[in-house]
């Protein structure tokens, strides 16, 4: 580069020496390089599968699957094809990585505030748990957590019973509504009722921006929902039949129930979640300057009010990010569940990959599960994080 | 006629509240107001209710006898004679019993170099010549040769797939690490370049790896990786699950080694250019000493959540840490009862090093930092 | 500098040129085999009675035995292998890459496996069929009272297909909960999380006699759900190497059948039988259409005895296993083995 200080280079100068050239010559070479690994290793497994007559493709997604899953979520037989086995499985992630994370941050924000409490004793308990929990491999955890529900919990001939729920090493056992039409009213009126609280909070806000008074909204809110979804529960006829759960000869028949698997994955992926997430929020609140906190004191807000109204709005700005980061950890992470026999979509992925010897395929497909569900999961935080960012007038 | 004035003395005011001390910290610190106090009875409570029946479990009923049957006798609480009977075979997995000296060895010299790494007095270029030296000795220790030569020490042949335990899983952690930190550096840089197509392969690459779970690295490492090579080519499952896991590592550092990248002010790279650097110059010498630098907390972190990570190649079928504990517990019908024992031994060993590692991050970041607060 | 950049740019570009350049071998398999002076057998990672690993690394069962006679067979001894423990997700893989040489790990043979895989079986070296094993305390003594069960299963096998397949056909609606690993399944079966736990008969009874603290807590239901028949595979594309394979273990079943054991082989060498002294190699050299050498059989049995011997040491009445021959003994008495002649 010392030609290069004699005569700097002109904008669009081709000679060998100039700036433009080189870039483009190393972009070339690291394509290249790159596509030349790529294209060896994609002729090497080409080349192998056709010596070997190992059949590839994907066309197996549609023949039947022929195999049961433990715990559907929706209608599936084992007579359907192998794209809605995948389905369920996708289902299962979904299902332990959604509740799992509204889970997380529930259990995270409040031992991260905890870390604040003027109790020495609650600080002291969110700080060991904190260093307990993320010091320990999650897949450790996992398998600790199945090992206690299937140790300790009573055999399943002799359930544990409370009402209609029992609890026994087959789960969590509890009586559910019999799916009739009827219970599409209520969920209309659900619907509806939501929409109307969110379009009457919005009227309270800006009647707060314009008269300085903020109208009560929590009971009416409240109320609308009740009424709406009990009204639609009436029209739709008031069913009110139930799958009881009840003790069988050697187990307990109908109902429904939480495997110790999925219980066992949600613990597990929770409070080890958690304990990260309670350092987001402790660090995101570590992050808002001292004076607001002695501000919101000095006008006469108590802990609570301080906390909620003043520290936690100005900390989710710096709490966004790393939090998407964590609930992708979470939804990543549900794939150690393989490891305990929940039939997530790995799970299933792997069933299928033995029954069809479609290695890339499933593989494949797992990867792009994750990858779906990671890039959309970051698109609608960051959407989030744009909204909720400071708004500059 | 004056008057008199006579001084009377006013009552002392009171001793300001003691605020330093073990009562006065309780009564600040549980009792302070109605709501803490409440928490301080409920959590006091619970630990009361609680924390006796653990440690009654724990040690006061507990046996450390190698006798399954003792520990089933009625009363017994925790049965750390599984751990006694099992450490072995949870700490070294299947290598050979009368030669695990050498995993024992071979690991106190790798977590030496560890230690010894940490410290900044040994930060010079003698710690790469100590690395190479150690990983060597290592090799050599563990296999009995170095890639089939050094046969020298008459140690017998140890295949990789017998290695197990702690050792596998501080080498594999280790390791991997330590070939994903250049890999990290590239790509870091690649990510920041001003030429389009390297920098989308570098985001490309990121992205995807960040974007899937580990353990689906693994499989395809394990499982697919075979199909990608050449007829005739086998490459060692250890090392393929290595590769798998530096892979994955390097692109989480690289995202540590860009934002440490990103902290450095524009004026560095602008100064360095105007003196005339080139642009490996600039980074060599300006931007990489002054980024890395910042960054040595989040490599840190990186290195404990490897560890955490390593525990997953139990599910390809190497016997690390976790899975060694399988090995000991899964198949002994006389033990497989006091699985939970074993559990707790193994999670002791993770919290050690882990938390361990997490005070060391913190200490070098206050080391870090204390350059800026001048 | 810019010298040093080019010479950057350029060693990039051999290194990327010597990457594709590995060293690929596409010989026979044999070739290799004797190249290497081993023969690569993959196996299971663990079940008593068929491929177990004791605490110096040796390894003993029926799939090992079939491995040891294959490695006799072909570079005289037996001692001369690889061994390549792999689970259940791993195994064809393994065989597909060329990582190993032979499967021997009590796998079951169907058709997809055989069409799709790129896989060709050798050999029947056990008849199985699927069954059940119960706690004695669930009172359940019928495959059919399992309605609505629980049953503990590991993947990548035929057997989650069977089950559905039973459970289907007699709508019993079993709930299957699938491990991916088989000590996980017998974990969660042992602990009471399933009612019954389900794989081939010969690897339950295996767990039960090996892994259960009181083998007669645990019952192992009559009925048998699927066939199974087990024997090692090979890969497509190379056969000659498969001959090898499936002579080697129709070679052990005619040495059952003709009295030949690993005790008097030496002797049998002077038999005036022509059966044995082909199979011998006394008389035909049988080895050199193999691509072997005259002494090829004599060198398997001696090292692990005929297919009778290898049974009854490690599955059979007087083993751990206590299995009886059943369906596994040969045709003329009353079972299923038939040697193809070796001739």
């Amino acid at each position: 580069m010392a030609v290069a200080s004699r005569t700097p280079p002109k904008k669009r100068d081709w000679s060998w020496r100039s700036q433009a050239f080189r870039g483009l010559l190393y972009q070339i070479l690291a394509v290249a390089v790159i596509g030349g690994a790529v294209w060896f290793l994609a002729h090497n497994t080409v080349e192998n599968m056709r010596v070997r007559g190992i059949k590839s493709g994907f066309d197996f997604l549609f023949q039947p699957a022929g195999f049961d899953i433990g715990e559907p979520l929706f209608g599936y037989d084992s007579n359907n094809p192998y794209w809605k086995a995948f389905l369920v499985g996708v289902g299962n992630t979904l299902r332990v990585a959604i509740i799992g994370i509204i889970l997380t941050t529930i259990l995270g924000t409040l031992i991260g505030v905890g870390r604040f409490s003027r109790n020495g004793l609650v600080r002291g308990l969110c700080y060991a748990y904190v260093e307990f929990f993320r010091n320990i491999p999650v897949l450790l955890q996992l398998l600790m957590w199945y090992l206690l529900f299937t140790e300790l919990l009573p055999d399943i001939s002799e359930a544990k019973q409370v009402g209609s729920v029992f609890l026994s090493k087959g789960g969590l056992t509890y009586p559910a509504p019999v799916w009739v039409s009827g219970h599409a009213w209520m969920f209309a009126g659900l619907i509806a009722a939501l929409v109307a609280v969110w379009f009457y909070r919005r009227w309270a806000h800006r009647q707060f921006e314009a008269t300085g008074k903020q109208p009560g909204t929590f009971w009416g809110s409240v109320a609308v929902i009740l009424l709406l979804t009990v009204g639609g529960w009436f029209i739709g006829g008031s069913p009110t039949e139930m799958r009881v759960p009840v003790k069988g000869e050697f187990a307990v028949e109908g109902g429904a129930s939480f495997t110790p698997e999925f219980l066992a994955v949600l613990f597990g992926l929770t409070l080890y979640t958690a304990a990260f997430v309670a350092e987001v929020v402790r660090s995101g609140i570590a992050s808002v300057p001292r004076g607001q906190s002695e501000a919101a004191q000095a006008i006469g807000l108590s802990r609570g009010q301080e906390m909620q109204k003043v520290l936690l709005p100005q900390a989710l700005r710096v709490i966004i990010p790393p939090m998407t980061n964590q609930y992708l950890n979470l939804t990543k992470n549900s794939s150690l569940a393989v490891a305990i026999g929940y039939p997530d979509v790995v799970s299933i992925s792997n069933t299928a990959l033995n029954q069809t010897g479609r290695a890339v395929e499933c593989i494949a497909i797992i990867m792009l599960v994750y990858l779906t569900t990671s890039l959309s999961t970051s698109f609608f935080m960051n959407w989030y994080n744009a909204k909720s960012a400071i708004k500059e007038r | 006629m004056a008057e008199t004035i006579i001084f009377q003395s006013k009552p002392a005011r009171p001793a300001p509240n003691r605020t330093e001390g073990l009562l006065p910290w309780i009564k600040l610190n549980l009792f302070g107001t109605w709501q803490s106090a409440l928490s301080t009875v409920i959590i006091g409570a619970l630990l009361v209710l609680y924390v006796p029946q653990f440690l009654n479990w724990a040690i006061f009923t507990s046996t450390t006898s190698t006798n399954a049957d003792a520990c089933r006798a009625a009363g017994v609480g925790a049965c750390w004679g599984a751990v006694v009977e099992k450490y072995r075979l949870i700490i070294f997995g299947r290598y050979p019993f009368e030669e695990q000296w050498r995993p024992l060895v071979a690991t106190l010299i790798m977590l030496t170099m560890l230690v010894v790494s940490c410290i900044r007095y040994f930060w010079s270029k003698w710690l790469v010549l100590g690395w190479t030296v150690t990983l060597a000795a290592y090799f050599i220790l563990m296999y009995g040769s170095l890639f089939g030569y050094l046969d020298v020490f008459g140690l017998s042949k140890v295949t990789t797939d017998r290695w197990g335990g702690l050792p596998l899983t501080i080498m594999l952690s280790t390791l991997s690490i330590m070939l994903a930190f250049p890999l990290a550096v590239v790509v870091a840089l690649g990510r920041r370049s001003h030429l389009p197509a390297i920098r989308s392969l570098c985001t490309v690459y990121v992205e995807l790896i960040r974007g899937v779970p580990l353990i689906s690295v693994l499989f395809m490492a394990s499982f697919m990786f075979p199909l990608f090579m050449p007829q005739g080519v086998t490459i060692d499952t250890l090392l393929r699950v290595l590769v798998g896991i530096t892979l994955f590592a390097a692109a989480y550092m690289a995202e540590v080694v860009r934002g440490g990248l990103q902290s450095l002010p524009k004026g560095q790279t602008e100064a360095a250019a105007s003196i005339g650097l080139s642009y490996w110059q600039t980074q060599r010498k300006i931007i990489l000493p002054q980024a890395l630098a910042t960054v040595i907390p989040g490599i840190m972190n990186n290195f404990i959540s490897i560890f955490k990570d390593t525990s997953l190649v139990t599910i390809v079928s190497l016997y690390e840490l976790t899975g060694s504990h399988g090995l000991a517990f899964n198949s002994d019908a006389d033990w497989r009862p006091f699985k939970l024992e074993g559990y707790l031994f193994i999670v002791a060993i993770y919290f050690v090093f882990c938390f361990a590692m997490s005070r060391y991050s913190l200490w070098i970041e206050a080391q870090v930092n204390k350059s800026k607060l001048r | 500098m810019k010298l040093s950049r080019t010479q950057f740019g350029l060693s990039a570009v051999i290194a990327a040129l010597g990457l594709s350049a590995f060293p690929a071998h596409a010989g026979k398999t044999l070739d290799a085999i004797k190249a290497r002076g081993q023969v690569v057998c993959g196996v299971n990672t663990g079940l008593a009675g068929f491929s177990q690993a004791d605490s110096s690394g040796n390894w003993s069962g029926l799939d090992v035995d079939v491995c040891k006679a294959v490695a006799a067979a072909t570079l005289g001894d037996a001692n001369k292998i690889k061994w390549v423990p792999l689970n259940a997700q791993q195994r064809f893989a393994a065989l597909q890459s060329g990582e190993i040489d032979i499967l021997s790990r009590n796998t079951t043979f169907s058709l997809t496996r055989d069409a799709s895989l790129g896989l060709h079986v050798t050999g029947v070296t056990y008849y199985d069929g699927q069954g059940f094993m119960v706690t004695t305390k669930s009172k359940i003594r019928d495959a059919k009272q399992l309605k609505g069960q629980t049953v503990c299963v590991q993947s990548g096998t035929t057997t989650e297909k069977n089950l559905t397949d039973f459970s289907k056909a007699n709508n019993l609606g079993i709930k299957p909960v699938v491990f991916e690993k088989v000590e996980a399944a017998t974990g969660a079966y042992f602990s009471g999380r399933c009612v019954a736990y389900t794989t081939d008969a010969s690897g339950l009874a295996s767990v039960r006699n090996k892994e259960a603290k009181n083998p007669d807590e645990h019952v192992i239901l009559p009925q048998l759900i699927s066939k199974e028949p087990l024997g090692p595979m090979v890969r497509r594309g190379d056969d000659e190497w498969f001959a090898i394979a499936k002579w080697v273990i129709h070679g052990l079943l005619e040495a059952e059948e003709y009295g030949v054991t690993q005790a008097n082989v030496d002797q049998m060498k002077s038999s005036t039988d022509p059966v044995v002294q082909r199979l011998l190699g006394t008389t035909e050299d049988t080895g050199k259409l193999l691509g072997l050498d005259k002494e090829w059989m004599a060198r398997a049995i001696k090292a692990v005895g005929n297919y009778g011997e290898i049974f009854e040491k490690n599955v059979g009445p007087k083993s751990a296993l206590k299995l009886p021959r059943g369906a596994n003994n040969l045709w003329n008495k009353g079972g299923l083995m038939y040697a193809y002649p070796v001739r």
